[in-house]
């Protein structure tokens, strides 16, 4: 009984999350869409209350013998997932209103899905690992598909599910190898198994499996393919929240899977992740020259990025967890910084997604183009932007493991990439203006995207915090 | 007096400029008036202060001097600034081509005059950033954050091509640099610090100097430019603006021959050895070929851009013939072409925003009408040539000097790159101002303007001062240059020690 409470307490924070779900499912059930505007803002307190119960504690714990662990790695993730779901959900309400889509299920699906993911973070053995996942993503899912009325946007769904089925499925025949290979799920368990009677060809193929399935939720080359069309196919606000949290959800568990359950096996997976992170950073760069919707070239852009974190995995080393969380959390501002651009692209109540609508945006509409510029330099990488300092830890990493072949190959993707974020800066300031957009960003996204923008061009002033904390953060993770 | 972060002051000093930009409110007009004269004073100031900074400078010393140091971002990467004798001149160039670039854009710049502004005051404050910097990787942003205003500037204000040119450049430099960051990396790594000066003293296996020499050498080749990589140069001269241009010749070409000598020969100096007859080949052909292909220019900038790559030409000779003459020598040429380009390029603005062209035919016995104006280019043209006199004789013969001592081949083709200098220079001199003003186009064109008076006059008296009394600027460098020669000789001698390379090569590149 003790020990029951003990994990309960633990899991306090997630519980949190549960509970809140069920009750704003109940609330919105009785209540219906009127009240949506209430129900995401409950939400998001839900969420600040999660995150503060969490930060509480600074300890390693572990609960239900192992299987969950919270550790200033899993904190770290944690507040990020948090962070990116709650500005979705701060974001969102004026395009849905613009949308019809303001349904109080959204917010509630959104808690689920971050319930999901803060379970991937903390999960230390395969069984967690994929209840985890799978709350998520039958979440996302639903989400991806949620304006009902749009052929699109069912079509994002339906398109995101089978392929999620499939990768799952993978996933799972990959845990089924480990678990008959080794005899255990858990992470820790697994890892002693190798380091005393080494890798078998059969855990190898396991090893194999369970990166595809996790690769698939990360959306890096050659699992890519469901990317642009649920990018561009689901309502905006849903791809807003596809490019923010589970990204680093999926991303930390990657990290954790690996790293804790197959330190031993570097050899073996370090050259699959290398072949994926290369090949998505050129993918990401080449495919997105010729994109001409946003949100599709968001999808190429995150793809391209997915890469760069994972120079940080395939070093396998503190450096590079460290690196892979800092460009995780730039990552995740600049993005909602740019979603909020993109929801506010709007000419007579109608959403317009061509990059061409931006053009001459500089003119009319100075602040948002400004601020939609720093965003993109950003992404592109170039100092003194904040993106400029996530690539530069990843680099660091994978130069620390003599990774210089790609790392020369991850450099050069980066000039390719610069050319189309540097095409929307001058749709933007070079060419004649199209017409206004609908005045006026609404009083919230206008100051995420104020705050976002901030953050890119004064984190070079201020942040060492953020570098500090991920670098405690990845030591937990990698002794 | 001494607690005063000067350099800091003199670096940042334009961003409070930008605010003040920034906070500005009205019509149009007020708006764009005001921010011409913020950017005035602003820049102004900072000259004042940069010209304070030279005269409580002690020449005598080869330290880094006015230096400030403090925490950044952790890990060894440290914010920290000074200046020792190389540096010290191109700040006061940078702050003092400032001024005159916001002149020349008074009139000429109407559209979105605020932005345009905000612009040349960010670039000030990263070009000054660049030469104050003590830390690499600070350094290095200051280095490619330039890109993000010049881009700007050249593709919002710039000619009809203007967004090619602008990409071009900007990819240009931005491949060449992202090879030098992963050398800064691999740097930090080893020393576990990005900080300069402690750099200076690290010693890097003679394999691993290669390889950071290459990636270096990627960067400031492009940006210098040496031939081949000089193709952006000539497309971003002729779509940007007539202050652009002042700054691309006058300031942004220097970084490179300022990264070589801050970073690749004291800290790779057997690498630089070994590369010495590349560069000094790709000098020759440079001075000799770009040279020729300016000889063919129609375009008056496009003419002046080509002798800016044949100038860096003589700069890079200079500098990596590693004797006292040629690497003072090419610190002098590169201060002195920053003020003889720049006025160049000015001069051509002059006609170009009476006639908009800048095609050299359409021009033709300019003097009749523009006395006042034929005198003021003659200056700058025999500079640019190198007659003695000018600013320019001086770099020229002390580069070609260092040279001579090394090669005498390469000080002999080099020195066929001044006749065919005079050649092309003359040419576009007789072009444009000599002969009958048949042109109905020109009957009408004005002399300089007081406002462009101001510009040029002191233009003048500068490039003639530092020909013929170029005392006060050896006074600084000279002692710098000379440690500079030491330590790399001192650095050349360490990795030529067989056991201790063999002893570093373990701790090297795999």
């Amino acid at each position: 009984m003790n020990a029951l409470t003990n994990d309960l307490a633990i899991l306090l924070p997630e519980l949190i999350l549960a509970v809140s779900g069920l009750v704003l499912l109940l609330w919105g059930a009785l209540r219906g869409d009127k009240d949506a505007g209430t129900v995401s803002f409950l939400a998001v307190v839900a969420m600040a209350v999660a995150a503060y119960v969490m930060l509480a504690g600074d300890e390693t714990a572990t609960a239900f013998h192992g299987a969950f662990v919270v550790d200033g790695f899993a904190r770290f993730a944690k507040v990020l997932i948090l962070l990116g779901s709650a500005l979705t959900l701060v974001i969102t309400p004026a395009y849905a209103e613009r949308a019809k889509l303001a349904h109080f299920e959204f917010p509630v699906l959104v808690l689920f899905a971050t319930l999901g993911m803060m379970l991937m973070v903390s999960a230390a053995s395969f069984i967690a690992l994929y209840m985890g996942l799978e709350l998520q993503s039958l979440s996302l899912y639903v989400l991806a598909s949620f304006n009902r009325d749009s052929v699109k946007s069912n079509e994002a769904g339906l398109k995101y599910f089978v392929l999620g089925a499939l990768s799952s499925g993978m996933l799972l025949y990959g845990i089924s190898l480990i678990y008959g290979f080794t005899g255990s799920t858990e992470f820790l368990a697994v890892a002693h198994v190798i380091k005393t009677g080494g890798i078998s060809i059969g855990l190898i193929f396991g090893l194999v499996f369970l990166i595809a399935g996790l690769v698939f939720k990360i959306s890096a080359v050659p699992f890519h393919m469901w990317t642009p069309d649920v990018y561009e196919g689901a309502p905006t606000p849903v791809t807003a929240f596809f490019a923010m949290a589970p990204k680093v959800a999926a991303m930390t568990l990657l990290l954790r899977a690996l790293l804790s359950s197959f330190p031993d096996a570097i050899h073996q997976w370090q050259q699959v992740i290398i072949l994926i992170s290369g090949l998505s950073m050129v993918l990401g760069a080449f495919a997105a020259i010729g994109q001409t919707n946003i949100k599709r070239l968001m999808a190429y852009s995150s793809i391209g990025h997915m890469g760069f974190a994972l120079l940080g995995l395939a070093a396998g080393t503190a450096m590079g967890v460290k690196g892979v969380l800092i460009y995780m959390a730039i990552y995740l501002v600049t993005n909602a910084g740019v979603w909020v651009v993109v929801m506010a692209m709007a000419r007579d109540g109608q959403s317009v997604e061509s990059i061409s609508d931006l053009a001459g945006l500089s003119r009319t509409r100075p602040g948002l183009a400004f601020a939609m510029a720093a965003l993109m330099i950003s992404l592109a990488g170039i100092p003194p932007l904040a993106g400029f300092w996530a690539k530069f830890y990843v680099f660091v990493a994978a130069i620390e493991a003599h990774l210089y072949t790609l790392s020369v190959i991850g450099v050069l993707s980066s000039v390719v990439g610069a050319y189309y974020y540097w095409r929307i800066v001058k749709v933007m300031y070079f060419d004649d203006p199209a017409p206004a957009f609908d005045a006026g960003l609404a009083k919230l996204p206008g100051l995420v995207l104020a705050g976002a923008s901030l953050f890119t061009i004064f984190f070079i002033v201020g942040g060492a915090p953020l570098i500090a904390a991920a670098g405690h953060a990845a030591a937990t993770l990698v002794p | 007096m001494s607690n005063l972060p000067i350099l800091s002051i003199i670096t940042f000093l334009p961003l409070v400029g930008v605010l003040f930009i920034l906070i500005t409110r009205g019509k149009e007009e007020t708006v764009a008036a005001t921010a011409r004269w913020v950017a005035m004073i602003t820049t102004l100031v900072d000259f004042g202060l940069s010209l304070y900074l030279w005269s409580k400078f002690d020449g005598t010393t080869a330290a880094f001097q006015f230096v400030e140091r403090s925490e950044w971002l952790g890990g060894g990467i440290v914010y920290h600034m000074g200046v020792d004798g190389i540096s010290m001149l191109f700040v006061v160039l940078t702050a003092g081509l400032m001024p005159f670039c916001i002149m020349a854009s008074w009139k000429s710049v109407q559209k979105r005059v605020a932005e345009y502004m905000i612009a040349f005051l960010l670039l000030e404050t990263l070009m000054i950033g660049v030469f104050c910097a003590l830390d690499l990787l600070l350094f290095y942003v200051f280095f490619e954050g330039g890109l993000i205003p010049m881009f700007l500037i050249i593709g919002v204000w710039g000619g009809p091509r203007r967004v090619y040119a602008s990409f071009k450049f900007f990819l240009y430099t931005l491949l060449g640099s992202v090879l030098m960051l992963l050398a800064v990396m691999a740097m930090y790594l080893q020393a576990g610090t990005t900080d300069i000066t402690v750099l200076l003293h690290t010693h890097f296996s003679v394999a691993m100097q290669f390889w950071l020499w290459l990636a270096f050498f990627a960067s400031f080749a492009v940006k210098l430019p040496m031939w081949p990589v000089h193709t952006w140069l000539p497309d971003a001269h002729v779509e940007a603006p007539t202050a652009g241009s002042v700054i691309l010749a006058g300031i942004l070409l220097k970084m490179g021959g300022y990264g070589f000598l801050r970073f690749s020969l004291p800290m790779f100096a057997s690498a630089s050895e070994t590369f010495a007859p590349l560069i000094f080949a790709l000098s020759v052909v440079a001075v000799i070929y770009t040279s020729l292909v300016a000889l063919a220019q129609e375009d008056a900038k496009k003419l002046i851009a080509y002798s800016s790559v044949a100038h860096m030409g003589f700069v890079t000779m200079g500098i990596f013939s590693l004797t006292q003459q040629g690497v003072d020598g090419g610190v002098f040429q590169m201060l002195s072409h920053g003020v003889v380009s720049a006025a160049l390029f000015l001069c051509i603005g002059v006609i170009y925003d009476r006639m908009h062209t800048r095609e050299i035919k359409a021009y033709g016995g300019l003097v009749e009408r523009m006395p006042l104006y034929a005198a003021c280019f003659m200056v700058f043209t025999l500079a640019n040539v190198g007659l003695p006199g000018t600013s320019g004789f001086v770099g020229e013969f002390l580069s070609m000097l260092g040279a001579f001592q090394v090669n005498t081949w390469v000080a002999i083709l080099a020195a066929t790159g001044v006749i065919l200098s005079a050649a092309y220079m003359l040419y576009l001199y007789r072009q444009v101002v000599f002969g009958k003003l048949v042109k109905p186009s020109l009957q009408a064109i004005q002399d300089l303007s007081l406002r462009e008076v101001a510009i040029l006059a002191p233009l003048v008296i500068i490039t003639i001062l530092m020909g013929v009394y170029p005392k006060p600027v050896f006074d600084v460098t000279s002692v710098s240059v000379a440690n500079l020669i030491q330590e790399h000789k001192t650095a050349l001698a360490m990795s030529q020690t067989p056991e201790l390379a063999a002893l570093t090569a373990e701790g090297g590149v795999r």
